[in-house]
């Protein structure tokens, strides 16, 4: 098995009196898919926020690359090489989509306390930009200002921009939802792309898709952990068929 | 003549005038329109925090305060304080002071950061106003205006009108045309996105609040040089100056042209400071006047009085 890059240790994090994550302990590793599934509220959202660094903890460690980053702000986990991308679009709507993803790769400059030369001569900048928009075939589309394009290519664009980052850890939450069919299609197999090279994080409704691509899943419920393991080990679960998969056949398999 | 040619010429007819006006005009409007003109740098100042990094403060009158201040605490009683050293001392304390407020004022967002740089300015208005530090609410004054000898030769002089008006012409330009290079940056492009969605800025691994300290420091700085040409104009220097009173006009000024553009704070000043006179002629009561037309613009030129272009272009365009 190739190595652990993100891990949880115990992981929670408190509402008041509610534990939306509750000593979670999970690891994502190199050219995996780890996905996590479990019915709206179960804290999966929230697992994801406190990996990126939107959220801190309230105990537990997260660990990166085998460094401790508990209690890291976003800015500084996304330096160290954790792209995410946003359930609900969370992008630059004003901007042309290419934009978007220069803004993104900007960050990678080392600093952009630079004042003198325009920002499209950093020609390195501009094709990082160039091959995220590639990645998800969006560059028909690069001088469309976001906000005209449809609500499933703002969904590719929330992913371009999470690529241009050029990122070794991706989460990904729900990026499927609100895409057509083939939009779907398409980011289901960037998602198969990308897992060769990177450790992917990711939390989707679409169960097909799930059982497409994960090559681990974790079945979260209420907060905790019900479950771990393969695909086929969480088929067969009877645990999570009962409190889960089985019920009344909404995510039935 | 394309739209580019026409846009052109208007640009040089302009230039042209800006260039001539000492040549023909009565000292008095040459005097006017240098008012005008450094009230164009304050309003451009604050506009790179209002228009393109999205926080609108109410304290920038304070940068362009500590300014002037500068300029009468280092000019000599009976001579005049030397233009190369004492711009960028000026300069400096202001975009100095920008960054200490700003390090704390930053740690607040929307409303509280309005209510912060407002208290800031306050406190420093009467740090000034109740000490004898600067001859107290009444100011000080300032008999010579700086020199701008260099090894014994004098370029020209600011106690000429129109040299005046050159020099402070030239620092308009070079404000604008820092601002037009800045923003296009990396730097300006941190700062829109700041404006448009922090949050995503944070989430791609910008440090924003730095960004953002660096901006109001630079926006402090370039008010302070508007503040130094004011107290080098007038020759008195006084707490009004870093009052609430001007941040807000400063502010009008930026919302009235048009914020988040280049020119809509130089028409907005130019609109301002003209239209004062114009109703100042009508009735004492002038300020309802301006009142009213805030409120028209306000009202029906959402972008400013540089949409009106905008609307114009496109009914022009609509039309054919």
């Amino acid at each position: 098995m190739s190595a652990v890059v993100l891990e949880t240790h115990a992981l929670s994090r408190r509402f008041g009196g509610l534990a939306a994550v509750d000593a979670v302990s999970i690891a994502c590793r190199h050219g995996e898919v780890h996905a996590v599934i479990g019915p709206n509220g179960a804290g999966k959202s929230t697992l994801i926020n406190l990996l990126s660094g939107d959220l801190e903890p309230s105990q537990g460690t997260v660990r990166l690359f085998g460094r401790d980053v508990t209690g890291l702000p976003a800015d500084a986990i996304s330096r160290l090489g954790v792209g995410r991308s946003y359930q609900k679009t969370n992008v630059f709507m004003p901007f042309t989509v290419f934009e978007n993803c220069r803004l993104a790769a900007q960050s990678r400059m080392g600093t952009s306390m630079r004042f003198a030369r325009p920002a499209h001569a950093y020609r390195a900048v501009a094709d990082a930009a160039r091959q995220a928009l590639a990645a998800v075939g969006l560059e028909a589309r690069a001088d469309t200002p976001v906000a005209t394009l449809s609500h499933g290519e703002q969904r590719q664009v929330e992913i371009a921009m999470t690529l241009a980052t050029s990122p070794r850890v991706l989460l990904l939450d729900e990026p499927l939802a609100g895409t057509g069919a083939e939009e779907s299609r398409a980011i289901v197999a960037l998602v198969e792309r990308l897992a060769r090279d990177h450790a992917i994080l990711l939390v989707e409704h679409d169960m097909d898709a799930v059982f497409a691509v994960a090559d681990v899943l974790t079945v979260m419920v209420n907060g905790v952990v019900l479950a771990s393991g393969t695909p086929a080990d969480i088929r067969g679960n009877r645990a999570v068929q009962e409190a889960y998969l089985g019920d009344g056949g909404e995510h039935g398999l | 003549m394309t739209r580019t040619h026409a846009r052109v010429a208007v640009v040089l007819g302009l230039a042209a005038l800006l260039l001539v006006l000492p040549l023909f005009a009565e000292k008095y409007y040459v005097q006017f329109a240098t008012r005008i003109l450094i009230m164009a740098i304050f309003a451009m100042s604050l506009d790179l925090l209002v228009g393109y990094a999205g926080l609108v403060s109410l304290g920038h009158a304070a940068f362009y305060g500590l300014a002037a201040y500068t300029l009468a605490l280092v000019s000599p009683q009976y001579d005049g304080a030397s233009l190369w050293t004492s711009l960028p001392l000026a300069v400096g304390a202001a975009a100095l002071v920008a960054l200490a407020i700003g390090s704390l004022a930053l740690r607040t967002s929307g409303v509280y950061f309005i209510m912060v740089t407002l208290a800031f300015a306050q406190m420093l208005y009467f740090v000034f106003h109740d000490t004898k530090i600067a001859g107290g609410s009444d100011g000080v004054y300032i008999y010579v205006r700086p020199v701008a000898d260099l090894f014994g030769w004098r370029p020209f002089s600011l106690e000429n009108v129109a040299h005046f008006y050159y020099v402070t012409l030239a620092l308009a330009v070079t404000v604008f045309v820092a601002l037009a290079v800045v923003l296009r940056s990396p730097f300006g492009r941190v700062i829109a996105g700041i404006r448009v969605n922090e949050h995503r800025m944070r989430s791609l691994g910008y440090a924003t609040f730095r960004y953002k300290l660096v901006c109001f420091a630079i926006a402090g700085g370039l008010a302070g040089i508007a503040g130094y040409l004011a107290a080098a104009q007038h020759g008195n220097v006084n707490p009004d100056m870093m009052g609430w009173h001007l941040s807000g006009s400063g502010l009008m000024m930026v919302i009235l042209g048009g914020m988040g553009t280049l020119a809509g704070p130089i028409v907005g000043a130019v609109a301002m400071l003209s239209l004062e006179i114009a109703f100042q002629g009508v009735t004492k009561h002038w300020q309802l006047l301006m009142g009213g037309f805030i409120v028209l613009v306000a009202l029906f030129l959402p972008g400013g009085l540089i949409g009106l272009a905008t609307a114009w272009k496109r009914r022009r365009e609509g039309g054919k």
